[in-house]
């Protein structure tokens, strides 16, 4: 009779049935798992991109330890609206050194992937502390406990780890992370040594005290530099098409 | 194992399984449901053909109607550009006086400028420009910093106030009576004397005036008037931006602060901007 007359002898032995499950798991592993050794391909060629300076790194795990993606995404969708209200679409290569990429989903609140240097720092302090002081109708919840001191103590762990899952930073650069996360939150000249090794960092201080680096100082030099890497007018719209 | 054969009751085959007795009905699927099930196995080939769909070790199947959401979004974003440019074109070579006059044209810069106002810049300025007491002025009264006419507006939107842009209005009030020669008796006559401005009823000949004379008035001029120019704020009216009364005034005279506004020419196009400045401008107070 015909082949599929003949599963009663795969289904009844269970040899026969181990080799056909394993076999059924291994095509639907590969199936899911091959597509990601093309991932490469899917970054787009863009100049700008560069590891998070220490500040702005130790600002993305408040981001993440504070759940901040759970109101907010990144992720600016090629739709004409978004584009309209947000800016230039996110491409994958801007978010390629985020370990793990905060695109999300839930939009309670507005898109972040471009919120760099859209406000003052001045106003992403008052707004953290507490929103509803510049934004009456905002329904966030305030982040005083911010304004306490970063511990720093971990900056160098975490971009080494960062380092083994792709982030090309440099042995200069983590061995100088301390020096350079208390020069960017402190200083705010132009020729600074911060912002040689990562262009276009946030520098200053942002919550009033220089000698201090808080916790508010590295979430602010973060969400400034979202989306501010790239510069679009150097981009040609063919080259990121996918 | 037992045979298959037809059930009596429903007129369906059997598998030909048995458990204790009971048989197992093979009744097949509705026709409806195979022929969709296969439509769309056939949609889902053609897909693949049609659409970008699989992955390759250099990027993946492109499809033959060459689809991209990309490309799309950029084919709608320059049609809506010409869409726009004849009005944008428009607003940007008329006056004032000439868009107030033309309703249509008003109307469409309003409506635009009311849209990208709440985007950008109600997170400080508040919604219709209400402002914060205390940190960022309200734009819906007559009182302006940096000059209130349509083309001072827009130059404040284009490169914003104390950044680091090139063409950023730059100003920068001086400290006084902490390091510089005025006493602390001196700084509350001159902070007297300020207040009685603010109250339309100036204290002639007090010992305040003459301090202002001298140290004030290059700014914020004679009497208290105010420089656009340089965005010394009138001091002869009852608008503080920071704190008024006179703890208010000493505070910013010993210690001044400074906002900061960023230069938005990097971030929204022309005509936004300018239906932003018309919209500003409509709001109360435009010169």
């Amino acid at each position: 009779m015909s082949i599929f007359k003949q599963h009663k002898h795969i289904e009844t032995n269970v040899f026969f049935l181990a080799v056909g499950i394993l076999l059924c798991v291994i095509v639907g592993g590969l199936v899911e798992v091959v597509p990601l050794f093309t991932i490469e391909s899917t970054i787009e060629k863009v100049d700008g991109v560069r590891p998070y300076s220490p500040l702005e790194q130790a600002g993305r795990d408040i981001y993440v330890r504070e759940g901040c993606y759970n109101c907010h995404s990144q992720m600016i969708r090629p739709f004409k609206d978004e584009v309209e209200r947000y800016g230039h679409y996110s491409l994958a290569a801007e978010s390629k050194y985020d370990h793990p990429f905060q695109w999300s989903s839930k939009r309670t609140g507005p898109d972040l992937a471009r919120v760099g240097g859209k406000y003052t720092n001045d106003w992403h302090v008052r707004h953290m502390i507490n929103p509803r002081d510049v934004v009456p109708e905002s329904i966030m919840p305030g982040y005083p406990h911010l304004m306490r001191a970063l511990d720093t103590s971990t900056i160098q762990g975490n971009m080494k780890a960062l380092r083994v899952v792709g982030v090309p930073y440099t042995d200069a650069q983590i061995a100088n992370a301390v020096k350079d996360l208390t020069e960017q939150a402190s200083s705010d000249s132009p020729d600074a040594a911060v912002l040689k090794s990562y262009p276009k960092a946030r520098m200053g201080d942002v919550d009033g005290d220089p000698k201090k680096v808080t916790e508010m100082d590295a979430l602010v030099a973060y969400l400034q530099v979202l989306g501010t890497m790239v510069d679009f007018t150097k981009v040609k719209p063919e080259a990121i098409r996918r | 194992m037992a045979s298959m054969e037809k059930d009596s009751v429903s007129g369906q085959m059997t598998t030909g399984h048995e458990w204790d007795g009971i048989k197992e009905l093979n009744t097949p699927l509705p026709k409806w449901w195979v022929y969709v099930f296969w439509a769309c196995v056939l949609w889902a080939i053609g897909y693949w053909v049609a659409m970008p769909a699989w992955p390759t070790p250099s990027g993946y199947t492109q499809g033959m109607l060459n689809y991209s959401s990309r490309a799309n979004l950029d084919e709608e974003m320059k049609a809506q550009k010409a869409g726009r440019s004849q009005w944008v074109a428009k607003l940007q070579a008329a006056t004032a006086e000439e868009i107030a006059k033309d309703k249509t044209l008003l109307n469409y810069a309003l409506a635009g400028g009311k849209v990208a106002f709440g985007e950008n810049c109600s997170a400080c300025h508040g919604a219709g420009g209400v402002g914060v007491p205390g940190a960022y002025p309200r734009l819906a009264d007559d009182e302006w910093i940096w000059g209130g006419t349509l083309a001072d507006i827009e130059q404040t939107i284009k490169f914003g106030v104390r950044n680091a842009h090139p063409d950023s209005r730059q100003s920068e009030m001086l400290p006084f009576g902490t390091g510089d020669a005025l006493a602390a008796d001196q700084v509350s006559q001159l902070a007297d004397y300020v207040l009685s401005l603010s109250s339309k009823t100036p204290a002639a000949g007090s010992p305040g005036e003459a301090l202002f004379a001298e140290r004030c008035a290059a700014c914020h001029q004679e009497g208290g008037v105010g420089l656009k120019d340089l965005g010394a704020p009138a001091l002869n009216n009852n608008i503080w931006l920071y704190k008024g009364g006179k703890d208010g005034i000493i505070a910013q005279m010993t210690k001044p602060k400074h906002g900061s506004m960023p230069a938005w020419t990097e971030r929204l196009d022309a005509g936004t901007i300018k239906m932003l400045a018309v919209y500003v401008h409509s709001l109360g107070g435009g010169k």
